[in-house]
């Protein structure tokens, strides 16, 4: 057996430091990460990246940033696994490897010009805030903006300072709901699901993009499905299980999709009555 | 360039000594009753030419169980990516293998390459050599129409009885005989002796399921909510050996491994099996196919439905191995016959 050094490949890492790095809430930490090229990380809102840890693992993570911030990229991770929890101890100045961005995002191009109804459950928000801030970057490129955001209760809320910015918007409609309120909590209580129907929207020019776990797909899909936007419109991106990043480990696989390539963006269409999907 | 020449049978055991001196010749052996498995050999002696499916197929040379892809070093923020290859020339690929390497090309092919896969195969010559007869009751290559010769060899060997038939399908192939002058021109006799066991097969093989090959995919798209992944699911002991033992089958994991030294280190990516509980189960707990139904349901997809969309070809290639390592008897025959009966 000869071993060699292969100058192409697609598991190398680029070279990353962390310049910011700080817990968001308990469970979750908020990193600012920029590639020792200089290099700007290029994605379009909804990709991800393979964090690589040297002797830990490879995890693969949302990008949170919006691509218009060229000099740095964000990320948001809960400490679940064995990669998470060694990023969890990681501070601003340490580095780690990057692969990337990999997948396909939400469709931008096809967005530009429409109302767009963003829905984000949980940790959904992290995915879905490099596509909202994308677009309140560029606003003027866009019709409508209503930002539906759900969370367990009011400590899990991410973002929270940036949050607040949205909802003064003149240039946003936006909404947000807990499941259970604590008393300092003024806002809405319920399910996000008890948010949909109150938003004023012409279904034939707003575009759906819902962003959040597993089960909160099935009720939020039938309650936007109500609002008459059609299938074509309304966007998800999914998370699965993935180690190699491009469309050949298996692990993501979706039916006959390969989340990492094909996803992890897909519209309604595309997954309706595909079991393995939703 | 002559296509086809032949081999005294006799002088095999000359061809393959020969070229085992210049480079490795791997080849199926005797492995304990009923076993056989692809070894490196020096001498034609200790392969055996009439064998049923290897324990595990060639893909092992393809895409080996574990190899290297990153090595480095941490405290000089090293990090280089890596190939392990070897020269070698496998003899005696049956054509349901020849398929399955032909399958794995095509996924490794498939942008972005996999420039480890697409390396070492190019450092690989194979040799196949023909089923006269089914091997056992197991194979199913007629269904999918690999129990003749459908090109991925660099050479094709065909018993003949005292002579090997040698079907030359690349310069590499002809390469391989020009180094050993053991072959000649095949003659019109041998040429007619190839077609008339080419005309015997067609009568041997027959199909073996109850669903003809082109019924196959349009079975598979109406089994999704099929009763019978729910027999699986019964039997299905969820230990990965029939995705381990299959030619097609090549899903990895990605595993950190640091030296003693805790500074230098390697990743590896190593075969894994979506039948195993954890495949598909993300940090969290969720998990996408947490029944042993939904499991085998993604392996036979995978073989009969999903490539078929991508690639335009059936991902079975009928070798057999998968019912034949099964503790449970899961047999790919039964499910497909199984299939057809409910759809009917």
């Amino acid at each position: 057996m000869k071993q060699v050094e292969l100058r192409e490949s697609e598991y190398i890492t680029m070279p990353a430091k962390i310049l910011e790095a700080r817990m968001m809430t308990t469970q979750e930490k908020y990193f600012k990460i920029a590639l020792e090229s200089g290099a700007s990380l290029d994605h379009d809102p909804g990709q991800f990246v393979m964090v690589s840890l040297l002797g830990i693992g490879e995890a693969p993570i949302s990008i949170s940033s919006s691509p218009t911030k060229r000099s740095y990229f964000e990320l948001v991770v809960r400490n679940v696994g064995k990669v998470t929890n060694a990023l969890h101890k990681m501070e601003a100045g340490d580095t780690l490897g990057i692969r990337g961005p990999f997948g396909r995002g939400f469709p931008v191009q096809i967005l530009e010009g429409n109302d767009l109804l963003f829905v984000a459950g949980g940790l959904g928000v992290v995915p879905l805030r490099s596509l909202i801030n994308f677009v309140i970057d560029n606003r003027r490129d866009f019709g409508k903006v209503h930002i539906l955001l759900g969370c367990k209760k009011p400590a899990d809320l991410l973002f929270a300072d940036e949050i607040k910015d949205w909802e003064k918007r003149l240039d946003v409609n936006f909404h947000c709901t807990v499941d259970k309120a604590d008393p300092d909590w003024k806002g809405n209580i319920g399910l996000i699901t008890s948010l949909i129907p109150g938003v004023n929207l012409n279904p034939v020019r707003t575009f759906a993009v819902v962003v959040g776990p597993p089960i909160m797909y099935k009720f939020v899909l039938i309650e936007i499905l109500k609002k008459d936007i059609p299938e074509k419109q309304i966007y998800v991106s999914l998370e699965r299980h993935m180690k190699c990043g491009i469309g050949k480990c298996g692990h993501c696989q979706i039916a006959q999709y390969y989340c990492c390539k094909d996803g992890p963006v897909f519209s309604y269409d595309q997954i309706k009555g595909n079991v393995e999907a939703l | 360039m002559q296509q086809f020449v032949t081999l005294q049978k006799k002088e095999l055991n000359t061809f393959i000594s020969a070229l085992a001196q210049s480079q490795k010749v791997v080849a199926p052996v005797a492995r304990g009753y009923n076993n056989f498995s692809f070894q490196e050999v020096t001498s034609g002696k200790e392969i055996v030419l009439k064998y049923i499916p290897t324990i595990l197929p060639p893909k092992k040379y393809f895409l080996p169980a574990q190899e290297t892809v990153i090595s480095y070093n941490k405290r000089e923020n090293s990090v280089n990516a890596i190939l392990e290859y070897e020269k070698m020339v496998i003899f005696g690929v049956h054509t349901c293998d020849l398929a399955g390497i032909q399958c794995l090309n095509m996924v490794f092919a498939d942008k972005p390459r996999d420039i480890n896969y697409i390396l070492r195969k190019s450092k690989i010559a194979i040799i196949g050599l023909e089923c006269n007869d089914y091997c056992d009751e197991y194979a199913s290559c007629n269904v999918v129409d690999n129990h003749l010769p459908n090109g991925g060899y660099d050479l094709f060997f065909t018993d003949l009885g005292d002579v090997f038939m040698v079907h030359i399908n690349t310069m590499l192939g002809d390469e391989l005989v020009g180094k050993v002058p053991v072959f000649k021109p095949a003659d019109e006799k041998a040429l007619k002796a190839l077609e008339a066991l080419r005309q015997k097969k067609r009568a041997i093989f027959k199909n073996e399921v109850d669903v003809k090959h082109e019924d196959l995919k349009p079975l598979f798209d109406r089994s999704f909510t099929s009763k019978v992944w729910e027999d699986l699911d019964k039997r299905c002991l969820a230990c990965g050996n029939c995705t381990n033992v299959c030619p097609t089958c090549y899903c990895f994991d990605i595993i950190d491994e640091p030296s003693l030294d805790l500074n230098t280190g390697a990743r590896y990516r190593r075969w894994d099996s979506c039948q195993t509980e954890p495949f598909a189960k993300v940090a969290g707990n969720e998990n996408f196919r947490k029944e042993r139904s939904q499991r085998q349901r993604h392996r036979y997809m995978r073989k009969f439905k999903y490539p078929v969309d991508k690639y335009s070809r059936y991902f079975c290639t009928g070798c057999g191995r998968c019912s034949r390592t099964c503790m449970a008897e899961i047999k790919l025959k039964e499910t497909i016959n199984a299939l057809a009966k409910e759809a009917k």
